[in-house]
């Protein structure tokens, strides 16, 4: 680019020189033509050139129509104009965009034709289009596209069997699991720069594992075992890992990526990517891809406008609610669903197809959820029908697709789906309108999945008039907690499915009183919640026992934004990401509101704990561990003072030097200046230098004569 | 802590200063009228009627007699303390942005801002004894400076002159001869604007604070970099303790950032430093706006604030702050005796 030299520089030439650059008309100045001394000029021209307008698109754009009638130059024109019509509606053909050579012996056209579009998705639409299209009997479209010629001219005539590659032993994807101090790692991304760091609570300090500047150019994820860390680009997404840090594992290529997901247990990527079309009467296109995450190859591909995806769910990115594909039937990956108008797609990893070759069949379903662990539906159909016809929620077995169980509403405004993560209970929380329907009130309906027959209880609040603003299960537990209020310092509830005495019904544990909340984050291993204030609430937080029905600890992070568990419970992460200017960076508390340390980073996007795979231990194991903890933790206590002994005495050490470093500058300084003590007498006329002098506060009263003056005041003498 | 809050200003406060004896402040902000205050319990004394700007800056002179005042009106005016009266005004074709009596009181260092066409001067001026003799002729002009320049004050023993400001290095010139003597470090210096520098009390070392969001103390006569504070707001306003080793950052987001939900979103907050360790000590709420102003009492025991919000903030140290402080300087010393002993 141009050669950059500053004002200064110039300035300092003309000085040289002898030059009065104030003197100089630079306009004035012409240079020799065609000599720019390297400065490219600014000139439009000049930077167009640069950086053509796109011209040069490849041969992606242009379609190769075959099994057209052969026709003698009389029919020419008609067969043009047909060709034309049908293509034009497709997009927009470019100006000469279509060439239909002539056999110049016969003067008959080849059956042939070319068409080039201003895009290659307009194209590539074409070909899906009107591949195989029926003009007449005996002409059947065979489109393609000309790039693609190239691809099968290269196909050999003669088969050769495949190479049958040897085995090589794949890397141990799971090492980070087997850090000596069980440490857990996180990834955060902070202006260009992307680190995974160690969660090293005993230090008070994250340690460095990888860092990458530009690794990712929107966002990172790591895949829902943690076994991968997956960067987005342009060109499509690449997965990192591996037993020596991150390195890249495998690339998924899908130009213009958007956003991608994980199935659950992280065999399979689902990559995303909308285009806008050239054309504004066309319709916006989404591309799907999902890849086996191992070999990189595409299982299956789904193109469409994106109105086919945009069907009921939350509004996600660019109108599509994503994930567009929900995976269910738990880690197992065998279930994928997609909601669309009046079905529930249900596809089978096996063949990558649709279910019994069949959509499910829901008339006017808005929404759906799997459950976590089983391969259940559960899904919502609104109220239809001016409320003749009720709303109503059911559960779906898959693959046979029968209904479990189902539940008529009335009155229904909303409704959401809450599942247990493993499985037990569904809560559906609706919303319902009061007899006036001016307003709503909600309730629960609590599902027991694992129960015969699957008993429904129902949840009231007492105030009927409490919103609700968040509900959480317990994870692996059997208790929720609800936030519900109606003035500025909401309730905190919490609720067990469980009762003493067994009788199986939904009990309150407690209530707590106007709290400064309106999130919650359970802990992964359950028992600990943290009841979070953020947005309004600046960031208030209150660490407390579910089991002992305690607080046990309040905190602030002032501005906090995003609050995360790390996977085994033992810390969380509160952090203040880039949606606010300041004060961004991360903090890290124990389970038990310890703050321990933070992190401040300027533009900080992201903050991720990397996931665990859920734990091999048996439950009886677990539980045994969990009784003779006590035995088990001796160890861990020793080696948790010895590395706070180390961290102190480097801390003491420290500090000393810098006392000391900071000390002998002092003195320096003090020599120094205790020399120039009589320049500075000097300097105040003989008087003493303040700093060494010592004195004495003196009252001094200070009279000031403001006026004097005289005046002839009458006295009466004839007094009596 | 209770602070004492001193409402007198009607706009924005810029600055603040403590006279050597330390019995009274000088406050200046952005409406006309620089106020004098009792630093001890902050009865407002009096103020000083005649400019036509904001003001940005004052210095008293050491025996509390005269004001210097540079203000937006392209004037810089002296002042007899006691009284009020306007001594002398100093007159430029640019607003005047920072001004410091030389040790001697007999030099003044006034700056005036890049405004129309003028480039930002530093300019020296002799401040005569008797206020008859007073002339308005400079004794030094520098030039060569981009961009505004916030602050410029006397180096030790009057030779030399520090300036910092809008292009965020610092400079130090011979105030005899106005030649640049050093220039900060790019790479290790500051990145944005420097809005503040303030001296320590013996002048070995001075303090600066920029938008960068940190605050950096350096060498007055080598300009080494000596500690870095980082804080998490833009930092305006910077002084040293006299007394202890502590340093106080204040600052916060732009006033045209600033949100209207929460004071503390903008964290209005004096930050104070250890000044060795760069350990982050406690923190003075109280402002509604950003701060724009900060100064130590010279005795050490009490500081005071000028924020955006148009209040002066005045703390006295409470017992608890000192005993905060000694514990961890016996903390220190403990450490000291038991590296020796061991």
């Amino acid at each position: 680019m141009a050669l950059a030299i500053s004002m200064e520089g110039i300035e300092a030439r003309a000085r040289e020189l002898g030059v009065d650059l104030s003197a100089v008309d630079l306009d004035s100045i012409a240079l020799p033509a065609g000599e720019d001394f390297g400065i490219l000029s600014d000139d439009e021209e000049v930077l167009h050139s640069e950086d053509p307008p796109e011209l040069e698109m490849g041969l992606s754009n242009i379609i190769v129509v075959d099994n057209l009638p052969v026709v003698p130059p009389e029919k020419f024109d008609k067969l043009e104009n047909v060709i034309r019509k049908i293509y034009s509606q497709i997009g927009v053909i470019k100006e000469n965009g279509l060439w239909m050579p002539v056999n110049p012996e016969t003067k008959k056209t080849y059956g042939y034709c070319f068409i080039e579009y201003n895009t290659p998705q307009e194209a590539e639409l074409a070909r899906e289009k009107t591949n195989g299209y029926k003009l007449d009997k005996s002409h059947i479209f065979a489109v393609n596209l000309l790039d693609d010629f190239e691809k099968y001219m290269k196909v050999p005539d003669t088969w050769t069997p495949a190479e049958i590659k040897p085995y090589t032993a794949g890397e141990n994807l799971l090492k980070w699991l087997t850090d000596e101090k069980a440490r857990d790692q996180f990834v955060i991304r902070a202006g260009t720069l992307t680190e995974v760091y160690w969660n090293d609570a005993r230090k008070l300090a994250p340690e460095l594992v990888f860092q990458k500047q530009y690794w990712t150019d929107s966002f990172i994820q790591w895949s829902p075992l943690g076994t991968y860390l997956a960067t987005v680009h342009r060109q499509g997404s690449q997965v990192w890992g591996g037993e020596n840090g991150f390195e890249r594992l495998m690339r998924f290529a899908h130009p213009m990526l958007k956003m991608i997901d994980f199935s659950p247990g992280e065999r399979y990527l689902v990559t995303y990517s909308s285009h806008e079309p050239s054309n504004p009467r066309d319709t916006h296109r989404v591309v799907l891809n999902i890849f086996d995450v191992r070999t990189g190859k595409v299982m299956r591909d789904f193109k469409g406008s994106a109105d086919d995806y945009t069907t009921g769910g939350n509004i996600g990115v660019s109108g599509v609610s994503w994930p567009i594909f929900r995976w269910g039937g738990g880690k197992d990956d065998k279930y994928f669903a997609r909601l669309g108008k009046n079905i529930i797609s249900v596809y089978e990893t096996n063949t990558f197809s649709l279910l019994d070759k069949k959509s499910l069949k829901v008339e006017n379903v808005v929404d759906f959820s799997w459950s976590p662990t089983d391969p259940i539906i559960s899904l919502f159909v609104p109220e239809m029908g001016g409320g003749n016809q009720p709303a109503r929620v059911s559960l779906v077995q898959i693959p046979g697709k029968e209904e479990l169980r189902q539940k008529n509403l009335f009155s229904v405004s909303d409704c959401k789906m809450y599942w247990q993560n493993s499985g037990e209970y569904l809560a559906v929380q609706v919303d319902r309108y009061t007899k006036t329907k001016k307003s709503t009130y909600t309730g629960f309906e609590l599902f027991r999945i694992k129960e015969r027959d699957i008993p429904i209880e129902v949840l009231e609040l007492e105030n009927k008039n409490d919103k609700i603003i968040a509900f959480a299960w317990e994870p692996k537990g059997h208790r929720f907690a609800i936030i519900h209020g109606d003035g500025p310092r909401p309730d905190v509830s919490f609720y067990t499915m469980r009762t003493a005495n067994n009788t199986n019904r939904v009990s309150k544990l407690t209530t707590l009183k106007a709290k400064q909340a309106n999130a919650l984050y359970w802990s992964p291993a359950g028992r600990f919640v943290v009841l979070a204030g953020l947005k309004g609430f600046n960031g208030q937080l209150e660490f407390y026992n579910v089991d002992e029905l305690e607080t046990m600890a309040t905190g602030e992070h002032f501005m906090a934004t995003d609050i995360m568990w790390d996977p085994t419970g033992r810390y969380l992460a509160t952090a203040v990401t880039s949606v606010h200017e300041m004060e961004n960076g991360f903090q890290i508390w124990s389970f038990n509101g310890k703050h321990l340390y933070k992190v401040s980073k300027d533009h900080f996007y992201q903050f991720i704990w990397r996931p665990r795979p859920p734990s091999l231990l048996t439950p009886e194991k677990e539980e045994e561990i969990s009784r003779n903890l006590k035995k088990y933790s001796k160890k861990y206590e020793q080696e948790d003072q010895d590395a706070y002994n180390q961290l102190s005495e480097q801390d003491r050490k420290r500090r000393t030097q810098l006392q000391e470093e900071w000390d002998s500058w002092v003195a320096k300084w003090k020599q120094m200046h205790e020399e120039e003590r009589s320049y500075r007498m000097e300097l105040r006329d003989g008087e003493a230098s303040d700093e060494e002098e010592e004195y004495e506060a003196k009252e001094v009263e200070v009279e000031e004569v403001v006026d004097v003056c005289q005046e002839v005041l009458a006295f009466d003498l004839d007094q009596e | 802590m209770r602070p004492i809050l001193m409402k007198g200003h009607e706009r924005p406060l810029t600055f603040l200063r403590y006279n050597r004896d330390g019995d009274l402040l000088f406050s200046c902000a952005k409406d006309h009228t620089p106020t004098v205050w009792y630093a001890d319990n902050g009865d407002r004394l009096g103020t000083y009627r005649g400019h036509n700007g904001a003001v940005w800056t004052c210095d008293v002179s050491r025996d509390s007699a005269r004001l210097i005042t540079a203000s937006a009106d392209q004037t810089a005016k002296l002042w007899e303390v006691s009284t009020g009266k306007e001594l002398f005004s100093f007159r430029f074709d640019a607003p005047a942005r920072s001004v410091e009596f030389a040790i001697g009181d007999a030099l003044a260092v006034i700056t005036t801002d890049n405004f129309m066409d003028h480039v930002p001067t530093v300019q020296v001026k002799h401040i005569a004894e008797d206020i008859d003799d007073q002339t308005d002729e400079s004794a030094l002009v520098i030039t060569g400076i981009k961009g505004r320049i916030n602050r410029a004050v006397w180096g030790p023993l009057n030779r030399t002159i520090i300036t910092a400001g809008e292009d965020a290095t610092i400079r130090i010139w011979d105030s005899e001869t106005g030649q640049l003597l050093k220039e900060s470090d790019k790479e290790s210096g500051h990145q944005k604007t420097i809005s503040s520098l303030s001296k320590s009390s013996d002048w070995s070392h001075f303090i600066t604070g920029s938008l960068d969001k940190s605050a950096k103390l350096w060498d007055t006569r080598t300009l080494t970099l000596i500690k870095t504070y980082v804080t998490e707001r833009p930092v305006n306003a910077v002084d040293i303790s006299p007394t202890h080793d502590t340093v106080v950052l204040g600052g916060g987001q732009d006033a045209m950032n600033v949100t209207m939900t929460d004071r503390r979103a903008g964290k209005f907050e004096a930050k104070f430093y250890h000044k060795i360790l760069q350990e982050e000590i406690g923190g003075v709420k109280g402002h509604f706006g950003p701060i724009n102003a900060l100064a130590f009492n010279p005795d050490g025991r009490s500081f005071s604030s000028g924020g955006e919000d148009g209040y002066v903030r005045l703390h006295h140290f409470d017992s608890d702050y000192f005993n905060i402080k000694m514990l961890f300087e016996t903390q220190l010393v403990q450490f000291l005796g038991s590296d020796v002993a061991g």
